[in-house]
């Protein structure tokens, strides 16, 4: 088997009735799509965009809300040979300007030949296009049946080394960088993953999280749908109003698989009524993996405590280290045992950079939650500041080698080449490794993850720096942890000239809608300061750490 | 009796969505496509409706749809608690 094209036709054969993914959606019965309807349903897709003129290895940007569209133009693009991407769909909140802004940027880099999306949305789209690469507009609901018209299939014939998708992250720096993932590096993710979650036939994986994600696209799609595992696939946007249907659908579907971010333990076990927990049996759930922004164990301890008494069992509270650059999983901790907790001095830790084992009861200590062991085919290493090999439980940066690494950033071959060192990928994350475990303990490049959605804190700082009133080029965005929710809180810093408290209010509010609205991004507290308060790097760029430490001494968490 | 519920609500938004306790919010602000509240709070706002006033509002309410200027919600508040 070469081609993801090629296992979900097997699939199709082989169980065509088997339900691949129930479709749960507010307001609506579930919808049952099985092996053979994912076939055909893609089907109509691969034709339409044949029919458009679309030639396989071209790009497909996918611009859909969560539904039956997106899954069937996804598996129709992978069908046929073309590569899909798949993008936000814009949000109410969000500008449109600042959305059609995003998209010229992606279509600068990306080159894709067509975009899928809705009529609705048809003009938004067509006016990001003008003058790009994009031939084709296709309108999701115009797509007609393929029925008995021959498709050719240019899926089923595309070599392992192909690119097959393309993964983004938000924002006007994510979207130019989009990674770009060959078949075969796919397939080495789902078999060495599937192995280290003890995959069976009896697992049903449950996930809300969007596909433009890598931990929804592979964890919650992408793996449950290629190795016939069933999908229970909700809506991101219909969980964070109702959060307790992702309980509903463990109960009712005996789901045994899932996914989350960090703030979604904190989120659940705080934001749902005990009524609408009445008559939920949580005990079928075996793995419920902490993944994508940094793991605390107290959003376990959390999670535990409030869904012990509907039968979760606390051992089924498993970690996962991922990125989009390794397919998705590097490592997976809780599985075969419960997850490690390390217990280690705090002074070290800071001032050292080291993680020296201590005991449970002395003073001053962190707990950190273990991501566990690395997959079979991926090694970690961790290296200092001059990119040499480091011992154990000494911090630095997190490299790997795999074979499931990225072919590379897509159209960028400057950046792919940034982002290797002698053959190793070079994550930006910080970490250890103690008894053959990986512990991530924070980042080396300034990125915030609000909610496991990767952030730039240039593009917020571009968004702010365009209020009147901000004095230019003197601004700050950073993150800063906050315990009740799990998560980081975006923080932005802008000088102005006004002393006047009034004008200073004004001018944040002014930066909080611009932000909000310019990259859906909530921020939580935007402080006016005067001209100098902002500390610069001997280059003269905003120094962020710095300016985040004296946020915090002047201003309080 | 509209402005004990609207009050009421800019003090629970402003303290603990925004965190600026001083703010007072009026009646047209833009609570969802202005960007006050993001969608991960929108379930702090029905959660806290449903204590206060003993409505609840259905998830599939929490929307521009429904109701997206402060007052639209306070209006909503108080029909469902007349009706």
């Amino acid at each position: 088997m070469h081609t993801l094209a090629q296992r979900l036709w097997q699939n199709a054969n082989d169980s065509p009735d088997r339900p691949a993914i129930y479709l749960l959606q507010a307001g609506q019965p579930d919808q049952t799509l099985t092996c053979r309807d994912l076939v055909r349903g893609g089907l109509d897709y691969t034709l339409a965009l044949q029919q458009a003129g679309v030639q396989p290895g071209e790009v497909v940007i996918l611009i859909l809300q969560h539904g039956a569209p997106l899954i069937y133009s996804f598996w129709g693009a992978v069908l046929g040979g073309f590569i899909p991407a798949i993008m936000p769909f814009l949000t109410e909140k969000l500008s449109p300007e600042k959305y059609r802004r995003d998209l010229t940027a992606l279509f600068e880099i990306t080159r894709p030949a067509a975009v899928i999306t809705y009529r609705a949305f048809e003009p938004e789209v067509r006016a990001a296009a003008l003058n790009s690469s994009v031939r084709v507009i296709l309108v999701a609901e115009a797509v007609a049946p393929a029925g008995a018209d021959s498709v050719s299939l240019a899926g089923l014939t595309r070599s392992p080394e192909d690119i097959v998708v393309l993964q983004h992250s938000s924002g006007t720096t994510g979207l130019q960088k989009g990674v770009a993932l060959a078949h075969r590096a796919v397939f080495s993710q789902l078999e060495a993953y599937s192995r280290a979650i003890r995959l069976t036939r009896d697992d049903v994986v449950v996930s809300w999280l969007p596909l433009y994600h890598d931990m929804g696209l592979i964890a919650g799609f992408i793996l449950p749908v290629l190795t016939r595992t069933p999908l229970v696939l909700m809506s991101p946007f219909d969980w964070v109003r109702a959060p307790y249907k992702l309980m509903h659908a463990v109960s009712r579907y005996r789901g045994t698989l899932s996914w989350l971010p960090n703030f979604a333990y904190n989120f659940c076990a705080q934001k749902i009524r005990d009524r609408d927990l009445d008559g939920i049996d949580l005990s079928s759930w075996r793995a419920i993996s902490n993944c994508s922004e940094p793991m605390r164990w107290e959003s376990h301890r959390m999670f535990a405590e409030r869904f012990t008494p509907y039968g979760l069992r606390p051992e089924a509270l498993a970690t996962c280290y991922a990125m989009a650059e390794n397919v998705f999983a590097v490592s997976q901790g809780g599985i075969e045992s419960p997850v490690t907790v390390d217990v280690i001095e705090a002074p070290a830790f800071f001032s050292e950079r080291r993680a020296v084992p201590a005991s449970p009861e002395a003073p001053n200590v962190l707990r950190l939650l273990s991501a566990g062991r690395p997959l079979e085919n991926t090694r970690v290493r961790i290296l200092d500041d001059q990119r040499r090999e480091l011992p154990e439980r000494c911090i630095g940066e997190i490299a790997l080698q795999g074979d499931c690494l990225l072919t590379g950033f897509y159209n960028r071959p400057d950046l792919t080449a940034q982002a290797f060192h002698d053959g190793w990928y070079l994550t930006g994350d910080l970490g250890y490794l103690a008894n053959g475990e990986v512990y991530v303990t924070g980042r080396k490049k300034d990125l915030i993850i609000v909610g496991g959605k990767n952030i730039y804190p240039g593009d917020l700082e571009a968004l702010a720096g365009e209020v009147p009133g901000v004095y230019p080029g003197r601004v700050a965005a950073f993150g800063v942890f906050d315990e009740v929710q799990g998560t980081e809180e975006v923080v932005i810093v802008a000088e102005a000239e006004t002393q006047d408290e009034g004008e200073r209010r004004r001018i944040a509010d002014a930066i909080r809608e611009r932000v909000t609205r310019g990259s859906e991004v909530a921020v939580r507290r935007v402080q006016v300061v005067g001209l100098r308060w902002l500390l610069k790097t001997s280059s003269g760029k905003i120094a962020r750490a710095a300016n985040r430490e004296k946020f915090l001494r002047e201003f309080g968490a | 009796m509209t402005d004990t519920v609207l009050a009421n609500l800019s003090r629970f938004i402003a303290t603990h969505i925004l965190r600026q306790p001083d703010r007072t919010l009026f009646a047209d602000d833009k609570l969802i496509s202005g960007g006050l509240i993001d969608s991960f709070h929108l379930i702090d706002l029905s959660l806290h409706i449903e204590k206060e006033f003993g409505v609840r509002l259905d998830d599939t309410e929490l929307n521009p749809q429904t109701f997206d200027t402060l007052g639209e919600l306070a209006a909503l508040i108080e029909q469902r608690r007349a009706g």
